[in-house]
């Protein structure tokens, strides 16, 4: 579906990535139509990320505060993360030297708390399996092919994991850490990744990047 | 001027390049030709060459341009040096300046901009060859860039110029139509909402002719929109055969 192409006429729920007018039901993004429950909704092909509350995210430290961390997390709209989730209770979040705990450069996984699309989206670090990434590598792709990369019940990404014996954390933001046990697996992952973006779209994807794998290992 | 009585059409009724009055060029549009914008198209029609590229929804800068309620749209049309006949300065002249913003203003009401408040979208189109309609074939260029961004928009935006060479009603001027003709009117229109964007008139018609024109233009628009639609697609469609 294109933009304005019509999807339905009638008593359908309106999705995301569609309207109605007069009754009528219109996409507003390329994408694919999904009807589900009586709603109709686009899943997108192309497009920004755009935050939402519960998404786990790979953000950049880029700036500091007063009280918090500026992250680059891949979207038009800055995120912050507040200082007081690493300095000590004891200690001032406002005398502290924030660097000390954090600094430019690092990589964090964290997960949106707050979000609405008039200020900036509020990170928290708060939780399991979030927090500072060490080592390994940091690759981007089309936010709008996440879903796609994580598959079924994580089946992609897991099947990656598994072929390649690597750690893999995938951002909702298109941003990926990777951290294998040697640079080649690394770059046998980050292939899949790249096939997988590439060809979001096309069916029997799990099966091709299968035997991919398994082809490149063997050689 | 000397050419004032230039045959324009034939007497058998047809254009300098062949054509009959209710034909357009042919178009060429492909979409995704730029790997570091957000959204770009091509468009060739006969040998007006367009690129398009769109950047964004970003931060603005500077800041004060951001609105709090809606994302800012910013348009640029550049020609490049070589695409007329004697070289054009490339910096931007007082005509550029004015297409930037009757092009900005005809992509605006296609556009969701209350999705993303304090953003920009940037939106670059550089002519690489001028042929007559070089704004329609921006518009056109611009929409697609726009869709293949990703950037929510409630409907494509289609563009064609209808003028009046030899009192002849023509559809898609070329350069010598525009300036040996009579009428020049660009006209762009979101079809499937059958509204009109960007309508600007050159020249005199009666009002019989303006609605035969508009008859004539939005019907190209619609031929035109369907072609942008098979674009978009065709990028994706393609991608599925290789495999």
């Amino acid at each position: 579906m294109v933009p304005g192409e019509l999807l339905a006429e009638g008593d359908y729920g309106v999705g995301s990535y569609t309207y109605r007018e007069n009754g009528r039901i219109y996409s507003i993004t390329i994408g694919i139509v999904e009807y589900k429950k009586g709603v109709i909704r686009v899943v997108p092909l192309q497009g920004p990320y755009i935050p939402k509350v519960g998404d786990v995210v790979i953000g950049i430290v880029t700036d500091f505060l007063p009280t918090a961390y500026v992250l680059d997390i891949n979207s038009h709209y800055k995120a912050v993360l507040q200082a007081s989730e690493f300095v000590p209770p004891r200690k001032s979040v406002l005398t502290e030297d924030l660097a000390k705990y954090l600094d430019i450069g690092e990589t964090m996984v964290c997960k949106v708390a707050k979000f609405d699309k008039y200020s900036d989206a509020l990170l928290t670090c708060r939780d399991k399996d979030l927090g500072r990434l060490i080592d390994g590598r940091l690759i981007k792709i089309n936010p709008a092919k996440i879903p796609r990369l994580i598959g079924r019940k994580g089946s992609m990404v897991n099947l990656i994991k598994k072929e390649t014996g690597c750690k893999i954390i995938v951002g909702q933001n298109g941003y990926i850490w990777i951290k294998g046990k040697e640079p080649k697996l690394e770059d046998l992952a980050e292939k899949a990744i790249r096939k997988v973006e590439q060809e979001a779209h096309t069916s029997g994807l799990t099966q091709q990047i299968q035997s991919m794998l398994q082809v490149e290992k063997g050689g | 001027m000397e050419a004032k009585n230039l045959a324009l059409i034939s007497p058998e009724g047809l254009r300098i390049d062949g054509r009959k009055p209710d034909e357009i060029r042919d178009i060429k549009m492909t979409v995704g030709v730029l790997e570091n914008a957000d959204g770009s198209a091509y468009v060739e029609q006969g040998n007006t060459k367009v690129y398009a590229a769109v950047y964004g929804p970003r931060e603005v800068h500077p800041r004060h341009l951001a609105s709090p309620d809606k994302a800012v749209i910013r348009c640029r049309y550049h020609m490049t040096p070589f695409s007329v006949e004697e070289r054009k300065s490339p910096a931007p002249s007082r005509r550029e300046i004015e297409l930037s913003k009757v092009i900005r203003e005809a992509l605006t009401p296609a556009i969701l901009l209350e999705q993303f408040p304090f953003t920009v979208i940037d939106v670059f189109v550089e002519i690489i060859n001028a042929d007559g309609s070089t704004r329609c074939a921006s518009i056109i260029a611009a929409s697609l860039a726009l869709a293949s961004a990703g950037i929510p928009m409630r409907d494509l935006v289609a563009a064609c110029s209808v003028g009046k060479v030899n009192g002849v009603l023509v559809l898609d001027v070329t350069d010598t139509e525009d300036k040996h003709g009579e009428v020049d009117m660009p006209l762009a229109m979101m079809p499937n909402r059958n509204e009109v964007t960007l309508l600007q008139l050159d020249g005199v018609l009666s009002v019989e002719e303006l609605e035969k024109a508009i008859a004539m233009v939005s019907k190209a628009c619609r031929d035109i929109y369907e072609r942008q639609k098979n674009a978009l697609k065709a990028k994706y469609l393609e991608a599925r055969k290789v495999n």
